[in-house]
């Protein structure tokens, strides 16, 4: 009897809580599509909000996609190979390197964000540019990409890998683009769909880096929950949510087969 | 020898099939009386393990199964109720706990007080010798040390049956040995009726009062460590516990005819096709003319306390035979083999 | 080329970008901190002046209240949906961990649709208690958005470790005569510990430094991620914010240091 009770219980708890997160989201993706929120569905469904939202707000949404990939490149091209390095190294250097380029997670994007300003904010042509987004953007993603490729070299025993390979007389650049990062691919993928989702969604660093003529999908809804009405808002973070929602899913799945692979 | 303890434990048509379709254990009758060693014996996958579960009360046995102790109905209860001291093949030792506090778990939940805890966790200790470990955390153990601990926790809150899970199973041979013969003299002072389950023979027939060769989910015989050894009932058996030549052949009176010569067997009146097992260190080297049985050396394996020869020529399949290790053979050789009747052993449950 | 070169030439774009857009760019930041007027006692000023210790103290309490609701609530529920298997189970996971990669901004526009002036719940207590509740311009609110992008990622992680618990030292502790809560005091809790721990640490880190949830709110609630703002960008206080930052820095990456010692592995504490 007390099992089915406490069951129950937690049941009840878990459901709240679930409510809690999905109520509000499932209301603002309805408000987005509603022609007037306060009179709710009866008041008819229409898109008139989401292509008001594509006149407003076209080029913030444009640009997050570019400052997103520009970011993946950049990772790609400084953390793969930085990735095999200090995974090939090992040792204290390695670890201490892990833990320099892991700090500005522990550090709050506002004060990276200052950091950067008074660096470079005297660079005006750099400062105006989307580049000095990419260049935050680079600095909290680039821990994420580095992890997710250490982590599948060490799945897969990469160093012995090398080893065979260089005894069939390969050259460490050969190698490097024959066997180990062919077989790296599961980390990279990891690794870039983590970059480009946090990418996309960042906020902190990017409020505080932006001008008015590169601003970003975050910032732009900032704007508009702050002086666009309701539905407006609404629409255009249901915009938000169906770039987000297929990276979001692709990732559980990713995680899921990884999962499996390992047990 | 010391008195028994504990209860006599009685399984009644215990079957078990899990959630996912697999038939793990077919309907298991057996009786364990107070105070006896009694071990599963079988190869993994053989339902020793899920009938021990099923006895401990972590398992149900599906409809119409019983389980009972001291002729009371204990099925419906819970594990937690059932008074069982259990060791897990893993220790299962709590890490946040010291080796003091684990054993003196179970005294804690019973409610014994700090002092009574303390002097029985102390005895313990004292038994198991593990004297100045108390305070160590899990992780400083060796494995042997932990397989103690186990046992003391187990034993602590006075259990009236003590199941082992393959405790031995995940240590390494010499400490196994060594551990066995402890473990041996443990459970004959305690008296308490044990379950244990293994799938090494050794272990079975050094620990068991009775031994239950198990295979796939059915009992395959129940005897002392001698009458499976020295009389199994079936193919399986005489293979699993020991070295076992096995032979079909044709008797008449109580003689089997084998390719390579006559073979008698104790009982005359042995007649027709039968399966007959041979165990290789009572056939007896002797000189070929005068035997009954020859055959032709084919290999011979040095093993230390004795030589293992392969013999061709006696039966279809090559027999093993046991020589004593001084002898000086070679391999072509020609031997004759002597076989006492009472060492051959027609397996009744077989047909050729 | 050598392996040796080779690793080497790995590492070098990853130390150009390092130095160039975070080590040297901290650096400022803490020189630039020590260049106000206070000099190097501004750093000592968030616990000393008044306004701002409030503020600090404000935050850290936010903080910890967020991190013991989040914590109690995640392990409830990621331990009962880990051990039990039941229609619509993994419905209801993919409803608590879909808010995961939401930013702040949005968070805080969720609480606005459920606690705002035309919220969800102002509606509800309207019908019910005639007065409409709004309370998301306030602490409460701001409290509600960090439990908002916390729970998910908590729950995740104990779900994890809970897969990965030994469940023959439940049994043993069953075998012992241990019942249910007896079994969660003395065996799960314990062994679930490291990464209660270190999911405590992450939610108190990260939500000591949100800024996003806290600005769309309302510029007006008083934490430290906010004054900093305020300071920048309306009192250009520069080396006050500078200062600010590097103390709230320090902070965050202590805690997130301390329970990595405890636990022992590396933890993300993402935005």
């Amino acid at each position: 009897m007390g099992n089915r009770l406490s069951f129950l219980a937690q049941l009840a708890l878990t459901l709240l809580v679930a409510a809690f997160l999905i109520v509000p989201a499932i209301l603002s993706m309805l408000a987005g599509v509603t022609a007037n929120y306060f009179r709710g569905i009866r008041s008819g469904l229409t898109l008139q909000w989401v292509m008001q939202v594509w006149e407003l707000y076209a080029d913030t949404i444009v640009r997050s996609f570019a400052v997103a990939l520009i970011t993946l490149a950049v990772t790609l091209i400084v953390g793969v190979p930085a990735a095999y390095a200090l995974h090939v190294r090992g040792g204290r250097l390695a670890r201490a390197v892990e833990e320099i380029i892991t700090l500005p997670l522990a550090i709050p994007g506002l004060a990276i964000a200052l950091a950067l300003l008074l660096a470079y904010g005297g660079l005006s042509d750099f400062r105006r540019s989307s580049l000095f987004i990419v260049a935050g953007h680079v600095v909290f993603t680039l821990p994420f990409m580095v992890r997710s490729v250490i982590a599948v070299f060490a799945l897969i025993d990469v160093k012995t890998l090398d080893e065979s390979a260089s005894s069939l007389g390969a050259s460490a650049w050969r190698r490097f683009r024959d066997v180990i990062v062919p077989n790296a691919v599961p980390g990279i993928l990891a690794g870039s769909l983590m970059v480009v989702t946090l990418s996309l969604g960042e906020f902190n660093l990017t409020w505080m880096l932006h001008t008015p003529l590169t601003k970003t999908l975050p910032v732009g809804l900032a704007d508009s929950y702050a002086s666009m009405r309701l539905e407006v808002a609404s629409a255009y973070t249901l915009v938000f949510f169906v770039m987000i929602i297929p990276l979001l899913v692709a990732m559980q799945i990713f995680a899921d087969r990884a999962g499996r692979q390992v047990a | 020898m010391t008195s028994a303890h504990g209860v006599a434990v009685g399984v009644a048509a215990c079957a078990k099939t899990f959630p996912d379709g697999t038939r793990a254990l077919e309907p298991i009758t057996l009786d364990v009386a107070r105070g006896e060693t009694l071990v599963f014996l079988g190869p993994s996958g053989c339902g020793k393990t899920t009938l021990l579960r099923i006895i401990a009360g972590l398992e149900r046995p599906d409809r119409g199964g019983r389980v009972l102790f001291n002729g009371a109905d204990v099925t419906a209860i819970p594990i937690e109720r059932r008074n069982v001291g259990m060791v897990f093949q893993s220790y299962a030792l709590f890490p946040n706990m010291t080796v003091a506090e684990n054993i003196g778990y179970g005294l804690k939940i019973r409610g014994i007080d700090r002092a009574e805890r303390a002097q029985r966790v102390a005895e313990l200790v004292a038994l198991t010798g593990i004297e100045g470990l108390e305070q160590r955390r899990i992780d400083q153990l060796s494995g042997g040390q932990r397989q103690r601990v186990a046992l003391a926790r187990a034993v602590a809150a006075r259990p009236s049956v003590l199941l082992l899970d393959e405790p031995l199973t995940a240590l390494d041979a010499a400490l196994r040995e060594r551990l066995r013969f402890e473990l041996d003299s443990l459970l004959r002072m305690l008296g308490i009726t044990t379950i244990y389950v293994t799938h090494d023979q050794a272990e079975a027939m050094a620990l068991g009062d009775r031994v239950v060769v198990m295979r796939k989910g059915a009992i395959a015989q129940v005897g002392t460590p001698r009458e499976i050894y020295f009389a199994p009932a079936n193919r399986f058996v005489a293979e699993f516990v020991g070295a076992a030549n096995l032979l079909t052949a044709r008797a008449v009176n109580g003689v089997l005819n084998l390719a390579g010569g006559k073979l008698v067997t104790a009982d005359v009146n042995t007649a027709g096709d039968v399966v007959a097992m041979v165990r290789p260190e009572s056939i007896s080297v002797v000189a070929p003319e005068a035997a009954s049985l020859s055959g032709q050396i084919e290999r011979i394996s040095f093993v230390g306390d004795r030589q293992r020869l392969t013999v061709r020529g006696t039966i279809e399949r090559p027999l093993l035979v046991d020589a004593p290790n001084t002898l000086n053979l070679k391999i072509g050789e020609r031997i004759g083999l002597a076989i006492d009747p009472h060492a051959v052993r027609v397996l009744p449950g077989e047909r050729p | 080329m050598t392996h040796r070169l080779f690793v080497r030439l790995s590492l070098l774009p990853l130390a150009v970008v390092v130095v160039a857009f975070f080590l040297l760019p901290m650096l400022q930041l803490i020189i630039t901190g020590a260049s106000g007027d206070l000099g190097l006692s501004a750093y000592a000023a968030i616990l000393f002046e008044p306004r701002y210790r409030a503020t600090l103290i404000n935050t850290v309490l936010l903080a910890a209240a967020t991190t013991v609701a989040t914590l109690v609530i995640a392990t409830v529920s990621g331990l009962f949906l880990q051990r039990h298997r039941f229609f619509g189970r993994a419905i209801l996971v993919a409803m608590l961990t879909f808010p995961l990669a939401f930013p702040g901004v949005v968070v805080g526009f969720m609480i606005i649709l459920l606690a705002g002036r035309q919220g969800l719940i102002g509606d509800v207590t309207l019908l019910l208690l005639g007065e409409k509740l709004v309370f998301a311009y306030s602490i409460a609110g701001l409290f509600l958005g960090y439990l908002y992008f916390s729970i998910p990622r908590v729950i995740l992680t104990i779900m994890a470790a809970v897969e990965k618990l030994d469940r023959s030292l439940e049994e043993a502790a069953r075998a012992l005569g241990a019942r249910p809560w007896a079994i969660h005091r003395d065996v799960i809790l314990p062994a679930l510990a490291p990464a209660i721990v270190a999911s405590g640490a992450i939610v108190f880190a990260t939500a000591m430094g949100a800024f996003g949830t806290a600005f769309t709110l309302a510029t007006n609630i008083d934490v430290l991620p906010m004054l900093i703002y305020t300071e920048f960008t309306l009192s250009a206080n520069i080396a006050m914010a500078a200062a600010l930052s590097v103390g709230l820095g320090l902070v965050a990456w202590a805690i997130l240091a301390l329970a990595r010692s405890f636990s022992g592995n590396t933890i993300a504490a993402a935005g």
